[in-house]
């Protein structure tokens, strides 16, 4: 295989220069198969569930009228010690499409760094960007290709939300899709859905919580709801943490403003809200 | 009877030379200027969907004039160069000044290697933080280099367009004046006179009815990736003497993914 080239007093190779692929998970498979996740994984055995690498933990996603939001606590988790208190694990992938990430960190950082790259790159070199079924159907690929890792112990789940902007009716636009370890997708219907560790007590929080004719504040507030119901009860996840200004990362995707991350002003007056009623009904109780 | 013919290097070149220069004056022609906000593309392009501009990276953009399938070429090995560079280090380890030098070094290659030159010239342009960190280089088929302090023309006539920008050009135009310079530039006027080389036949084409613009815009003030193409009614707004040419508003809201695209037409 040809070195490839690092510095800028080269010409490009030829395959730089063909038009095979669209896509820079392919382009990199071909011409520099080392900075590709699932390469590593090869001679990793089956001990890497005795790492402890970090893991992220609680993700939640759900529809709202005109658009969709996807949020996250902050905390990741190495075993029964915090390993970090202010992650991101929910990021803007394109316009439209946001990914939130469980499961070992370090692989899934890199998955949706990889990801992120692709989507942009298909939208450069093709002049439109990829349908969101496309989108997804990508995502599942990488996933599908970090199966070894997955076998070994690294397991790495995301959570897809996009606004599909060809949709015929532009209110019910937002759209959900979950995979497993192997790849497979799974359109989450139902308007809401949630992964990782306490992801059984936030999709039952939400259960009771969503609705689908919400606007884009009572979605926000769900979510964050059903976080904190996550965290009351899973020691991996991550409350709002007052005393560090640290509270969860929330995506809203819509048809007029795309993919935007909420400002931590507009999620620390929510998050602290939902700490103050949970106060108020102790204070009732007592 | 087929006894190979010696020709020297020295006549090699200039044939190879006069092949590519003929081949990139009969198209037409791109303006790549600063303004005031970044820098600004226009194209000659009667093709909604088949670009001469393009986004590269998030800073960088490219402008190609000449033979399609060869500019495309070199604009999808740029794309991969730099997101590969991007994916290895960090996306500000990403320059057009790096890239330039790859264009060349892979423009010089073919000129020598291969039996025929690629008949293209073509612009990478970078938004800097500030007016004075904007960037320019052109390229030409021998990959020779130039960095280019306010304006790049490349393609059919050039003479004359660079004769008039040099009257109208000015440093700090606001979006609407550049916008106007170049399309005024790409009109053949009287002053300009025998301004037209080479392909003299083709601006029958061109006389009275302006030819469609493809305009594209490198943003400073632009969050994230800075290029954004101005399509359809946005265009029209920021061409007012253009007015018989509505019918271009069909290439309509041009998908580049970003969801402010069309809406704004300064920054």
């Amino acid at each position: 295989m040809e070195q490839i080239p690092r510095n800028s007093g080269f010409a490009l190779p030829s395959a730089y220069l063909s038009s095979t692929t669209s896509s820079f998970a392919d382009f990199l498979r071909a011409e520099a198969p080392d900075l590709l996740p699932s390469k590593r994984s090869a001679g990793m055995g089956t001990s890497g569930g005795d790492l402890d690498a970090p893991h992220g933990t609680t993700i939640v996603a759900s529809t709202f009228n005109g658009g969709v939001l996807i949020a996250g606590d902050r905390r990741a988790t190495s075993g029964n010690l915090i390993a970090t208190r202010d992650m991101d694990k929910v990021y803007v992938t394109d316009a439209y499409s946001a990914v939130g990430i469980a499961g070992t960190a370090g692989i899934a950082l890199e998955l949706v760094r990889l990801y992120t790259v692709e989507l942009a790159h298909y939208e450069k070199i093709e002049g439109v960007s990829l349908s969101l079924d496309g989108k997804s159907n990508k995502l599942a690929t990488m996933v599908r290709g970090n199966l070894d890792a997955a076998m070994a112990g690294l397991a790495v789940v995301p959570l897809f939300v996009g606004y599909d902007i060809e949709a015929s009716d532009p209110k019910r636009a937002g759209r959900i899709v979950s995979f497993d370890v192997t790849g497979g997708r799974y359109e989450e219907n139902a308007g809401f859905h949630a992964i990782g560790s306490g992801s059984v007590f936030a999709k039952s929080a939400m259960k009771k919580l969503y609705d689908p004719d919400a606007d884009q504040d009572g979605a926000v507030r769900a979510a964050i709801e059903s976080l904190y119901d996550a965290a009351d009860d899973d020691t991996a996840t991550g409350g709002p943490d007052i005393a560090r200004k640290i509270y969860p990362s929330v995506v809203t995707i819509t048809a007029e403003h795309g993919a935007v991350q909420l400002p931590t002003e507009e999620t620390s007056a929510v998050a602290e809200a939902v700490v103050a009623d949970r106060a108020a009904q102790q204070d009732w109780r007592s | 009877m087929s006894m190979p013919l010696y020709a020297s290097p020295e006549q090699l070149m200039r044939e190879r030379s006069e092949l590519a220069r003929k081949g990139i004056a009969r198209g037409r022609s791109v303006v790549v200027l600063k303004y005031r906000g970044g820098v600004l593309f226009v194209a000659e392009n009667p093709s909604p969907t088949l670009h001469k501009v393009s986004e590269i990276y998030d800073r960088i953009g490219f402008a190609a004039v000449g033979r399609y399938s060869e500019f495309e070429s070199l604009r999808r090995g740029g794309i991969r160069h730099v997101d590969l560079q991007g994916y290895q280090y960090d996306r500000r380890d990403v320059s057009a000044r790096a890239l330039a030098n790859v264009y060349a070094q892979t423009l010089s290659t073919i000129f020598t290697e291969q039996l025929k030159p690629y008949e293209v010239e073509i612009c990478v342009a970078q938004v800097g933080a500030n007016a004075d960190a904007d960037e320019l280089y052109r390229l030409t088929y021998d990959g020779s280099i130039v960095d280019e302090p306010q304006f790049v023309v490349m393609g059919g006539q050039t003479d004359a367009i660079n004769t008039k920008l040099k009257e109208t050009f000015s440093d700090g135009m606001e979006l609407s004046d550049a916008v106007r310079v170049a399309a005024e530039a790409f009109r053949p006027s009287a002053s300009s006179g025998s301004g037209t080389n080479g392909g003299s036949s083709s601006s029958s084409a061109q006389e009275g009815e302006p030819s469609k613009l493809e305009v594209a815009v490198l943003e400073r003030e632009r969050p994230g990736r800075k290029f954004r193409r101005i399509t359809g009614a946005a265009l029209d707004a920021l061409l007012p003497a253009r007015t018989e040419a509505a019918d271009s508003s069909d290439s309509g809201s041009e998908g580049d993914g970003n969801p402010e695209g069309d809406g704004k037409s300064d920054g």
